[in-house]
C-alpha cells in the first residue's frame, strides 16, 4: 500500500475542488445571509454522505435518516435552550429558570433527563451517541433478523413517523409542534450575529471534511469493498464466512452519527429545531439529495444537497406559487437523464474529456470500477 | 359609519368602483387629507435603509401557500392584498405606493425563519404581514427581534407573548374565551363542561384558561373532562361515548384542521343533534373557512366564539365582504383570521402616518393607541401590549355555512396576554 492509498488521483482532485468551493468560492461570492443558507444546506450533506455509504455502497435504503438528524439537532437544542432559559430571562414565567414551553405546559421542574444537558461536553457527546445508539438498536433488531430491502425502508419510515408523533405529543418535554425555539448563545457566545454565522459556516465546513475523510476511509478499506459485495451478492458474502449483519449495523450507525452531527450544526446555524425536520417528508427529501448527487458518490451527495436546496430556495423566491412543480421537474429530469446523478455526469461525461485533455491514462471503464465510481 | 357612505350603489359595480367605494369609505373615516410624497423626503422618513423610494415602499407577505396550512393561510394572503390595493387606490402611505414581495413559508417552520430573514436582510422590507400557526410565529420571532423587523400576525392565539416586533391583530386567548364562557353560563345556564382539543400549545393553553375561569369565576360550574388528540386525529368515537356518559351541558371544542371534519361528522352520526343544545357545542376554532370543509349541515346548531363573523351587519363589513368577493370570487368565505389579516396593512398605514416615518422604532412608538374605525369588525384600538382591543361575539352556525351573531360584548375587551390568575 502506498502512502496515498486513501485517494485515487481523481478523488484527490474532487476533494480539492470541493474544498475550494466551500472555503474559498462560496464565502467570496455570497453575503452573510446567503452564506448562512448554504451553511444550512451543508448540514443536510452530512446526512447525504451517510446515505451514500448506507444506500449507495451498502444497499441499505433508510427512509428515516431525519430521525438521526433530528436527534442530533434536539440534543444540541436542549443544551442551547437551557443556556437561554436563565432565571433572569424567564422571570415572567410561573416557574423561572425552565424552558418557556415547559412553563406553558404547566411543568414546574426540569425533567431529570434534561439535567445532563446543562453540560456542553455531555451535549456534544449526546449529539453523536444518541443517534448511534438508536441506530444500533434498530440495526440489531432488523439486520440480525435479516430484514432488508423494502421492508427495512418501510420500518425506518415508521420510526420517523413514531418519533415525530412522540415529540409532538410530549410537548411539555419537547416543545411539541413549535419545536425548541429562540436559541441564543453557546457558552455566552451569541450565535445569532453575522460574525457567529460566518464562524459556524467554517466550523461546519471543517466538520464536513472530517466526515468526508472518514467516509472515504471506510470506502477504501476492506469494509468498503465488503459493503459493495454485500449490496450485490449478500448471500455469497455470508457464505464466505463474514458476519453480514455486523457490517450493516456498523455502516448504519456510522450514517446515523454523521446525520447527528449535521443536525447539531443545523440547530446552531438556524437557531431552532422542530419536529418538521424529523418526520417522513424531510427523511425522503434527504434520500432525494443523495439520489440527485449520485448515490454512489460521497462528494456527489454533498453537491446534491447543495443543488437541491439551492434550487428550492431560488425557485420558491422567484415563483412562490409554482416552485414545487419546478422542483419536481428537476428531480424527474435528473433521475430520467442521469440515473447516477451529478456524480454520474461527472464520471461519464466530464472526467474522460478532462483526462484526454491532460493526456493521462485512459478513463476507467471496467464494470467493477463503475460500481464504485471515483469522483 | 356615516350615512353618505352607506348609500353608495350596491348593484352592477365593477372592481374599480368597489375599490374606490372602499377608498371613500375608509378615507372619510381615516385621515381625510391626501399625503404627498414630496412633503416627506425619503431621506427623512427612512433613516435605517428600508426599501423605501420616492414613490414606493416595499413590504413582505409571508404565509404558506403550499403545504397543509395553505388552505387556511390563503384567505389571509387575499385579505392583505386587498388591503394593499385599497390603500394604493387611496394614494398609498405618505404618498408612496405599497409594493409587496410574497414569500412562501411552505407550511414548514424553518422555511418561515429563512424567508423572514431574507425579507428583512436582503429585501429590507418596511414591515411584514405574515404567519398563521404559533409554530411559524415562534420560528420567525428571533429573526424579527434580531433584525428589528415589524410583523403583523393575524391569528387568534394562546397569548403568553408580547414582542416589541410583533403586532397581534387577532385575539389572544382570554379575549376570545372568557366572554363566551360567561355567555353560555348566563344565557344557557351551563354548569358542566367537557374540554376537548387538538394536542398543541394553543388548545392546551386555551383550555387551561377555560378551566380556571369555569372553576373560579362561574358559580357552581365544573369541568367534567379534558382530553387532547394529536393533530390530524380522526377517530373521536371513544370521546363521544365518554361525553354521552358524562352528559355535560357544554362540549368546549378546540379541534383544528382535518380533525374538525371527522369530529363534527362523528358527533352528528352518533346522534348528538347540536341544534337541540343538549349538550351544547361551543368552539373557538371553527371559522367560516373551516365550515367549508366540515359542511354546514354537519355543524348546524353549534356556537362559535370569536371576534368576527362574515355575517356581521355594519357598513364597514358589508363593503369589505363585497370588495373581497369582487377581488377573489363570489364563492369566497371570510373567517375571523382573514378579517384580522385585513387589518394589518391598515394598522401599519395608520402608525406610519402618525409617526411620519417608516423607521421601525418610530412606527413602534406610534403604534399604541392607533384606532381603526373602518375595521370590518367595528372599532378597534391598539393596546400598549401590541394586541388589539376588540369585541368578542358568539355566533350560531347555520346549515348554509354562515353564523348568526347571537351575542356581542357591550364594550371592547382588553387584551391580556399574561393573565393573572389564569396561569
Amino acid at each position: 500500500m502506498k502512502a496515498n492509498a486513501l485517494f485515487t488521483r481523481s478523488e484527490m482532485i474532487g476533494f480539492a475542488i470541493l474544498a475550494c468551493v466551500i472555503f474559498l468560492l462560496l464565502p467570496a461570492v455570497l453575503d452573510t445571509f446567503r452564506l448562512n443558507l448554504f451553511g444550512k444546506y451543508l448540514t443536510y450533506s452530512f446526512v447525504a454522505i451517510g446515505l451514500a455509504l448506507c444506500w449507495g455502497a451498502g444497499g441499505i435504503l433508510s427512509l428515516g435518516q431525519g430521525v438521526f438528524f433530528g436527534l442530533g439537532g434536539y440534543c444540541m437544542a436542549m443544551f442551547l435552550k437551557l443556556e437561554a432559559s436563565t432565571p433572569e430571562n424567564t422571570a415572567i414565567q410561573s416557574t423561572p429558570g425552565i424552558p418557556d414551553f415547559m412553563d406553558w405546559n404547566q411543568l414546574t421542574a426540569l425533567p431529570w433527563w434534561w439535567e445532563p444537558f446543562h453540560s456542553l461536553t455531555f451535549a456534544l457527546f449526546a449529539v453523536v451517541a444518541v443517534p448511534v445508539v438508536f441506530a444500533f438498536i434498530i440495526g440489531v433488531a432488523m439486520f440480525r433478523r435479516r430484514v432488508g430491502g423494502v421492508y427495512f425502508a418501510i420500518i425506518t419510515q415508521a420510526f420517523a413517523a413514531i418519533l415525530t408523533i412522540l415529540i409532538i405529543g410530549q410537548q411539555g418535554f419537547t416543545g411539541g409542534v413549535n419545536g425548541i425555539t429562540d436559541l441564543r448563545t453557546l457558552l455566552g457566545w451569541d450565535i445569532r450575529t453575522d460574525e457567529a454565522k460566518e464562524t459556524l459556516y467554517y466550523v461546519n465546513g471543517i466538520l464536513l471534511f472530517a466526515v468526508l475523510f472518514a467516509a472515504q476511509f471506510v470506502r477504501r478499506s476492506k469494509l468498503g469493498r465488503l459493503l459493495i459485495a454485500m449490496r450485490d451478492q449478500e448471500d455469497r458474502v455470508r457464505f464466505s464466512g463474514y458476519d453480514v449483519a455486523s457490517f450493516k449495523i456498523f455502516i448504519f450507525c456510522l450514517g446515523a452519527g454523521f446525520a447527528g452531527i449535521g443536525g447539531a450544526m443545523f440547530t446552531l446555524q438556524v437557531g431552532f429545531m422542530s419536529p418538521t425536520l424529523v418526520g417522513i417528508v424531510p427523511s425522503i427529501e434527504m434520500v432525494i439529495f443523495c439520489a440527485v448527487g449520485g448515490r454512489l458518490s460521497i462528494l456527489g451527495a454533498v453537491y446534491g444537497a447543495l443543488l437541491v436546496n439551492w434550487a428550492k430556495t431560488t425557485f420558491s423566491e422567484s415563483f412562490p406559487e409554482l416552485w414545487l412543480f419546478g422542483l419536481g421537474g428537476l428531480f424527474i429530469a435528473v433521475v430520467m437523464a442521469f440515473p447516477n446523478g451529478l456524480a454520474g455526469i461527472w464520471v461519464e461525461k466530464i472526467e474522460p474529456r478532462l483526462l484526454k485533455a491532460f493526456k493521462k491514462s485512459p478513463a476507467p471503464a471496467s464494470p467493477a470500477q463503475q460500481s464504485t465510481p471515483a469522483e | 359609519m356615516t350615512d353618505e357612505t352607506s348609500k353608495k350603489p350596491n348593484s352592477g359595480v365593477n372592481r374599480r368602483a368597489v375599490l374606490a367605494g372602499g377608498t371613500a369609505l375608509t378615507a372619510s373615516l381615516f385621515l381625510p387629507k391626501q399625503l404627498k410624497a414630496a412633503e416627506y423626503p425619503t431621506a427623512e422618513i427612512n433613516t435605517t435603509g428600508l426599501a423605501v423610494t420616492d414613490d414606493t415602499v416595499t413590504i413582505g407577505i409571508l404565509h404558506s401557500i403550499t403545504g397543509t396550512m395553505a388552505i387556511s393561510e390563503t384567505g389571509s394572503v387575499q385579505a392583505e392584498k386587498l388591503a394593499i390595493e385599497q390603500i394604493n387606490a387611496q394614494g398609498g402611505i405618505l404618498g408612496r405606493k405599497i409594493e409587496y414581495i410574497q414569500e412562501d413559508g411552505g407550511s414548514d417552520w424553518p422555511t418561515f425563519a429563512e424567508k423572514a430573514k431574507k425579507l428583512l436582510v436582503n429585501d429590507k422590507v418596511a414591515s411584514v404581514m405574515g404567519c398563521w400557526t404559533s409554530a411559524s410565529r415562534k420560528a420567525v420571532l428571533p429573526v424579527f427581534e434580531q433584525y428589528n423587523g415589524f410583523l403583523y400576525y393575524p391569528t387568534f392565539y394562546e397569548g403568553l407573548e408580547q414582542s416589541p416586533n410583533v403586532i397581534y391583530t387577532g385575539q389572544e386567548a382570554t379575549q376570545q374565551i372568557i366572554a363566551g364562557l360567561d355567555w353560555v353560563a348566563k344565557e344557557k345556564g351551563a354548569k358542566s363542561f367537557y374540554l376537548l382539543g387538538s394536542d398543541y400549545i394553543w388548545p392546551r393553553t386555551s383550555n387551561k384558561i377555560a378551566r380556571k375561569h369555569i372553576e373560579n369565576y362561574l358559580d357552581g360550574a365544573k369541568v367534567v373532562g379534558e382530553e387532547y388528540y394529536p393533530l390530524g386525529h380522526t377517530q373521536f368515537n371513544s370521546v363521544i361515548n365518554k361525553i354521552r356518559l358524562k352528559k355535560p351541558d357544554v362540549i368546549y371544542a378546540i379541534v383544528v384542521g382535518g380533525s374538525n371534519v371527522a369530529f363534527y361528522k362523528q358527533l352528528k352520526a352518533a346522534g348528538i343533534d347540536m341544534t337541540k343544545e343538549s349538550p351544547l357545542v361551543l368552539t373557538i376554532s371553527v371559522t367560516e373557512d373551516e365550515i367549508r370543509g366540515i359542511g354546514g349541515e354537519n355543524i348546524e346548531g353549534a356556537y362559535a366564539c370569536m371576534k368576527y363573523f362574515q355575517s356581521l351587519t355594519n357598513d364597514n363589513n358589508e363593503a369589505f365582504v363585497k370588495s373581497f368577493k369582487e377581488m377573489w370570487g363570489d364563492d369566497m368565505v371570510i373567517g375571523d383570521v382573514t378579517q384580522a389579516a385585513y387589518l394589518g396593512p391598515w394598522l401599519w398605514k395608520a402608525a406610519v402616518e402618525k409617526a411620519g416615518s417608516f423607521d421601525v422604532d418610530k412606527v413602534r412608538a406610534a403604534t399604541p393607541g392607533i384606532e381603526l374605525t373602518s375595521a370590518p369588525e367595528g372599532y378597534v384600538k391598539v393596546h400598549d401590549n401590541h394586541h388589539l382591543w376588540s369585541k368578542t361575539r358568539v355566533g350560531l352556525a347555520k346549515a348554509d355555512g354562515q353564523y348568526d351573531v347571537v351575542f356581542e360584548t357591550a364594550d371592547l375587551v382588553e387584551p391580556d396576554p399574561f393573565p393573572e390568575g389564569y396561569q
